[in-house]
Parts: C-alpha cells; structure tokens; sequence
C-alpha cells in the first residue's frame, strides 16, 4: 500500500495539468448553484437551508461524475501508459487504489467548492451547520459511489465516448432506483416489499438522510460497500 | 538470470507466442529479431508481467513472474515499444514519478537518480519541458531514462533506438553495452548491423518460434559472405 501516495500524486496532477480539470470545476458550481438558485429557489424559500442545493446532486452527478471518470482507464489503455503502469512494481490494487482516491479528491474538491454558499446562508440566516456537514458528507460519499461505477467501466475500453455514455446509463439506474416518482410507479404493479427491495439500491434514498441532517450508518455502509464493490469488479477488470 | 520457458500466447484464433524458450546470464547481451508481428513485443510483455502468458513460464532471478509479479518487475527495467508515458507532466516530474514508485522516498535520492538517468541519456535540456511536446526521438530517450533509473539487474528493451538519430542510435548502444557487464539485457531490433554491433548473441523469431539461437559469428557462419539480411530472409522465410 505504500505505493499508492505516489500513483495518487500523479493522478491529482494529471487533472490539473488539464484544462478539462477547470472547465469541469467551472460546470459543475455553475450548474449546482444554478440548480438551486432558479429550479429551487434557494432564496425564495426564505428558510436558510442548503437542501435545495444537495437536492439535485443525484441527478447532476449522473452526468458530471461520469465526465470525471470516463478517461482514468480508458485515456492509460488508448495511450499505452498502462503497460508502463503495470510493470513498474505495484499491484492492481495500489494502481486501482490510488487512481479512484485521486478522482475521489477532485470531486470532493468540486463539492467542497460550494461553500461560499453556506457562508452567503450563515449572512443572511442562520443554517444548522449539522445538517449541512452532514450533506456534504453524505454528498461526497455518493460522488465515491457514482465515481467506482464509472471507473469500474472506463477500465474496460480504451474508448472515452464509450465509456461515458455506460457510465451515464448506470448511474441513471443507480439514481432512478430510489427516486419517489418511479419506485410509486413500479408499486403499480409489483408488491410493496419487493419495490422497497429494489428502492433499497437507489441512490436518493440513502442520500435522502444526509440532506435532513441524519447520519444513518446503513446509508454511510451502503455507499462505501458499493465503492468497496466496485473497486474489486475493477481489479478483477484489469486482471483480466 | 531471465529464464522463459515453453511461453505461449494466443490472441483469438491467432498464435502470437508458440512455446518460446531461451535463457539470458548476466553479461550477455541478447539480441531479439524477428519480422514485424513475429511475437517480439508479445514475449516480452510475458516476461515483465504486463500479459499472462496461456502457457509456459518466465523467470527472474530465479523468480516467476506469475506467483510474485512485484518482485520480478523490481528487477526489471522495461522500455515498452513506443515508449509510453504521462504527456502532461514534464521530463523531470515522470522521472521523479518513476523513482517514487520504484522506492527512492527521499526527495535527495529521488533527485539523484533522476539527475543520474538524465545524465546518461542527455536530457538535460529538457528536462523542464512536458512530454507531450517532445520530439519522437526525445520521447524514446525519456523511455529508456525510464528503463535504467533504478539501475536494475535486468533490462528488457523493445526497440529501443527507434527515432533515433544517427549519434544518438551510437550512443545508445554504446551505453547498453558499457552497462551490459553487470545486467543482463534482452533488446528487440529490426537494424542488422546493432546486432553485430552489440549483441552477443542473437535469436530470431519467425512466427512465434524460435528458428535461430546463437552468436553473431555463429549466424554469420550459416552462409559465410552473405549479408545478414540475407540469412534473415532466408530463416523467416515462412513469414512472407
Ligand atoms: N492485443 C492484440 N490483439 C490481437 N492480436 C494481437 C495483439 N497484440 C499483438 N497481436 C498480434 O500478435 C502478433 C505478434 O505481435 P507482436 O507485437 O508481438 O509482434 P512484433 O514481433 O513485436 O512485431 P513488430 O516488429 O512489428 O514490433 C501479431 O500478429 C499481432 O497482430
Ligand atoms: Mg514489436
């Protein structure tokens, strides 16, 4: 494990190295602010509270994390950088480790970067700042879950096009599974215990807590199993 | 000190490796020749571990690289074809990047091994510019920085003059062979007179087997006055 600081420096400087890693910061405040600001209302609702702001993270994730994610194995496959990768003496595990830590980083990095807005809370009201660390945890703890995904997938094509658009098609799923609207239409016609089953695997409803300011440790145990999941499917990937 | 035995390797319904066999000691020098797509690159991705061979072994030190892949690729330094690496970092970063991993943890000897490998392979005077912006033959020599920085036991060099100029071509080989005493080396090459030039000893491939395995004199004796290119022809006969 001691290998992994190194694989995660280099990663992390890989994105800013990249303008991508701007433009990709950029959207993603412009569109979660924008999300909140003109959908939600966020200072319409005259209460100070962020849940306007996190509301939206599930579906903007949808699209942003897979955005992040689809060139980390795809971009070393299409280059050839991953022989050099997998002959210097590291094991799978270590380049898997530090590559999705690194990526984890950056999207916390780009959630984080909100803060202003919590600051523009405490200005003018006066926010529970329970519940809005308790969203951010729960938000950066499903960016992990979206991102193993989406890392998982672009381990297994060299195409970025490709890549991104499973990824995209996963995580809709992902988030779809738990989203109120759809789990009452799937209850049409199927029994309640087996939709609360499949509710069970969505995204929104174990994100759901987090925004109320409930740290539940069956949601928190979800999304680090789901990443825990995906990592191996991703090691087992590159083995392959 | 490299051993393989028996390697096999098949992509789809095509033999790319069909039970290649040869043992390389210290000193030696070896030679790896071949028509294009006669299975070079592909042994040689078998023995530093980036592919799993379908059947045979390839040892290290007496270490096989299938049961202890991080072992063997610590003895090794392994120049890829094509000589990939990380376009948007700068000379100096990849190196410093490649010492980290391969255990220099010290910023001081981390510098000298980098300042070492530079040295060798003239990188100086760009040692500041990203990868990405090189030249082709720049971009090779960073390659073989890449390779010896940790001044290994064992060198495996897929072509490693390719876009070199003439003086650099020299010097390269020059430099192989100054290190050679200690290392034992294995070079794939499509220039005859390299072979006569450094090598000592030779072994030519021909659709995955092996149809030739002996010293530059010994090859020379098998038509004695004819050019080697011709003896070439004449054993790869079956690829054309
Ligand atoms: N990933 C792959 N998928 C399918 N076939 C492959 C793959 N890699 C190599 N091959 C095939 O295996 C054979 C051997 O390829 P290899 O790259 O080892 O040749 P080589 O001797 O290095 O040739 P060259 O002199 O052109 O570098 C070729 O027929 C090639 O088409
Ligand atoms: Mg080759």
């Amino acid at each position: 494990m001691s290998q992994i600081p190194p694989l995660f420096k280099r990663e992390l400087l890989g994105y800013f190295r990249s303008p991508v890693a701007y433009v990709f910061l950029v959207v993603f405040l412009l569109a979660s602010v924008g999300l909140a600001f003109f959908l939600s209302g966020f200072f319409k609702s005259n209460v100070a509270s962020m849940e306007s702001f996190f509301f939206w993270h599930p579906w903007l994730f949808l699209f942003l994390v897979p955005a992040a994610g689809m060139r980390l194995w795809s971009e070393e496959k299409r280059s050839g950088t991953v022989e050099l990768l997998f002959t210097l003496p590291v094991t799978t595990l270590e380049a898997v480790l530090g590559k999705f830590l690194a990526a984890w980083a950056f999207l916390a990095l780009a959630i984080l970067l909100s803060f202003p807005m919590v600051l523009t809370l405490a200005y003018l009201g006066d926010p529970d700042w329970g519940v809005v660390a308790n969203s951010y945890l729960g938000s950066i703890l499903m960016a992990g879950a979206y991102l193993g995904v989406c890392v998982f997938i672009s381990a297994l094509t060299k195409n970025q096009v490709i890549s991104f658009v499973l990824s995209v098609m996963v995580c809709f799923v992902l988030a779809l599974l738990g989203y109120s609207v759809f789990t009452e239409f799937l209850s049409g016609f199927l029994p309640v215990p087996l939709v609360d089953v499949i509710s069970n695997f969505g995204f929104t409803t174990h994100f759901d807590g987090f925004t109320k300011g409930i740290i539940d440790p069956k949601d928190v145990m979800f999304f680090l199993s789901l990443i825990g999941f995906t990592l191996f499917l991703n090691v087992v990937a590159l083995e392959r | 000190m490299i051993e393989v035995k028996g390697l096999v390797k098949t992509y789809g319904t095509k033999r790319a490796v069909d039970g290649i066999s040869f043992t390389v000691r210290r000193g030696e020098i070896l030679g790896f020749l071949g028509p294009n797509g006669a299975g070079k690159s592909t042994t040689m991705k078998m023995i530093t571990g980036f592919l799993r061979p379908d059947a045979g072994s390839a040892l290290v030190d007496g270490i096989d690289v299938t049961t202890d892949p991080v072992a063997v690729k610590r003895r090794l330094g392994y120049l890829p074809e094509s000589a990939p690496a990380y376009p948007e970092m700068t000379v100096g970063e990849f190196l410093g990047f490649i010492a980290e991993v391969r255990g220099f943890r010290t910023a001081a000897a981390r510098r000298a091994q980098v300042d070492r490998a530079v040295a060798l392979t003239h990188l100086e005077s760009v040692r500041h510019q990203t990868i990405e912006t090189l030249s082709k033959g720049y971009k090779q020599r960073v390659g073989f920085a890449q390779a010896l920085l940790h001044d290994p036991p064992a060198l495996i060099l897929d072509e490693p003059t390719d876009g070199l100029d003439p003086n650099q071509k020299n010097e390269v080989r020059s430099l192989i062979k100054s290190m050679a005493a200690a290392k034992a080396v294995i070079l794939s090459t499509h220039i005859l007179e390299e072979v006569e030039a450094i090598c000592t000893r030779v072994i030519i491939i021909s659709q995955g087997r092996v149809v030739a395995d002996e010293t530059p004199a010994q090859l020379q004796a098998r038509q004695p006055g004819a050019r080697l290119d011709a003896i070439f022809r004449s054993l790869t006969q079956s690829d054309l």
